[in-house]
């Protein structure tokens, strides 16, 4: 009996991730749908880039920041072994651009505005905001899930930019004012390195896809979040979990595809 | 009675397999305001929630204006809300908006009016429940009471030909609760609307409704007008009007016999 329970229990387990599995890619594909309000009233969108962009600045700046002062300290200690110092700016620039800043900035975004959203839409459904809406003929995923969603694929790319670019200026600091690599070697090192289609590009393609992989995930674990307390919570948590795990994978694949015998 | 305006026919509804409905018949004359009462979790907000189209009867049908409202596709279901209102049982006002632009909202979204005209519509509707000067507030910073009267004041933004109350009186206190109990009867009448209120706040809601449906286990067991509610001999209405202990409505819940599972025996 014991060996048919824990069959049962991994059978219904099985079920239950299928079928969310299911229902979320139905609900990523009525939000794609519903997405023309976002566009005709697109101050819908700017209102949400407001919240989940502009409100997520100053985590990201400040990461950007220190992630790219420790990449100077460490690169520079490591390239001092082979005497080659001077490529600090190229180290710091395509570690930055193309895996460092989507990715960080990603996580960043995730427990930081994906964690937001999941809770706001979690919260309006346990006050009955949701189905206030529903009954007075708005169509809630239009209202409400998509000006979301393609607020936070637009900020995306924009936020990686901004920590990539905060990050360069941190090893800046740490590699040319603090430790005195060449500044003229530590900028040009960096131009002639980094490629804009084959870095800047890629890069910013992954941070798109990151954006639209953890806005998905909020939105939709907030829009199916039991209305309860626990399930408000418990979403939040997955949205956080879930994003950061999609997002590494993402970054394999995606790097796998973009960076293949460099 | 009039045409009716809403008709409940046959209704059946089950979650998985516990039914919440069985077999329900009502109706809704039009310019009337009707009460569905019952205890808690007796189906009635459930029933609310088939007149709105928001769940489907597994058997029977709710007709709205003459439509069937499970039939209809979203579009026809849509064009069908934006002449109703509902008033959630706390309000359910949108938190990140002000109450200006709570009230607003549906005249923003169904129409194309100009927003000097839907300003003036807005501060009319917050003067019929005596919230004008409150449309700067946010809905945190409102009583239950004042936020029940701004969600009255959303549920009406568009004149809907019927109002759904869902628990109106829950929590107020007793000058809050007078206040909504007077504005549904007045908004009624000078809308013209018809409106179905779901409570079990018995003496509030017979002073100001024309007739009543009791419900109890998802069933109809008594109906008539407020006069006949209070003199019905039916143990379960008596009870449930009066207040009373004893009664065919036990205090415990259904479960194990407690002197057996604590090892006493008589």
């Amino acid at each position: 009996m014991a060996i048919v329970r824990s069959l049962r229990g991994i059978g219904n387990r099985v079920v239950n991730a299928v079928w969310r599995t299911g229902y979320g890619a139905r609900f990523f594909l009525m939000t794609l749908f519903y997405s023309g309000m976002s566009f005709r009233r697109f101050r819908l969108t700017v209102r949400e880039m407001f919240f989940s962009g502009v409100m997520s600045l100053i985590i990201i700046l400040v990461a950007g920041m220190f992630v790219g002062m420790v990449l100077g300290l460490q690169g520079y200690e490591t390239l001092k072994r082979y005497g080659s110092e001077s490529a600090l700016g190229s180290l710091v620039a395509l570690s930055l651009v193309r895996e460092l800043g989507p990715v960080l900035a990603a996580l960043l975004f995730a427990s930081r505005a994906g964690s937001a959203m999941t809770a706001e839409i979690g919260l309006m459904k346990a006050t009955e905001q949701i189905d206030a809406m529903e009954l007075m003929a708005v169509n809630p995923i239009a209202r409400v899930v998509a000006p979301r969603f393609w607020a936070g694929v637009i900020s995306m790319p924009l936020l990686a930019a901004l920590f990539s670019a905060m990050g360069v200026f941190g090893g800046y600091v740490v590699g040319v004012v603090l430790i005195g690599v060449d500044e003229g070697s530590f900028w040009s090192q960096m131009q002639s390195a980094v490629d804009f289609q084959h870095d800047v590009l890629n890069g910013v393609i992954k941070s798109f896809v990151f954006g639209v992989a953890v806005t998905v995930i909020a939105l939709f674990e907030g829009y199916d979040a039991p209305p309860t307390a626990e399930g408000v919570s418990g979403a939040t948590t997955r949205t956080v979990v879930q994003s950061s795990l999609v997002i590494l994978m993402l970054d394999f694949i995606l790097t796998a595809f973009m960076f293949r015998g460099d | 009675m009039s045409t009716p305006l809403v008709e409940v026919r046959d209704v059946n509804f089950a979650y998985d397999s516990r039914p919440i409905l069985k077999g329900i018949n009502m109706s809704f004359p039009k310019g009337k305001l009707i009460a569905i009462m019952g205890l808690s979790g007796c189906g009635k907000t459930t029933l609310l929630r088939h007149i709105g189209g928001v769940l489907k009867p597994t058997g029977g049908y709710v007709k709205v204006d003459g439509q069937v409202i499970h039939e209809l596709d979203r579009e026809g279901l849509y064009a069908l809300r934006r002449k109703m209102g509902m008033l959630f049982q706390f309000g359910a006002l949108f938190t990140d908006m002000t109450v200006f632009d709570n009230v607003a909202f549906q005249m923003r979204e169904h129409t194309d009016l100009p927003e000097e005209i839907i300003r003036d519509l807005v501060m009319m509707k917050l003067h019929a429940v005596g919230l004008y000067g409150t449309q700067d507030l946010m809905p945190g910073e409102l009583s239950g009471g004042m936020a029940r009267r701004v969600a009255l004041a959303r549920t009406i933004a568009l004149d809907p030909m019927l109002i759904m109350y869902d628990e109106p009186f829950a929590g107020l206190d007793p000058i809050s609760l007078t206040v909504v109990g007077e504005l549904i009867r007045k908004l009624n009448d000078a809308l013209g609307a018809t409106s179905i209120v779901v409570t079990h706040d018995v003496q509030e809601s017979l002073k100001i409704v024309d007739y009543v449906y009791f419900v109890a286990n998802g069933a109809i067991i008594a109906e008539g007008t407020a006069d006949d509610i209070r003199a019905s001999g039916e143990a379960f209405v008596k009870q449930f009007v009066h207040g009373e202990m004893d009664g065919p409505i036990p205090f415990h819940y259904p479960g194990n016999d407690f002197n057996t599972d604590l090892g006493v025996h008589a």
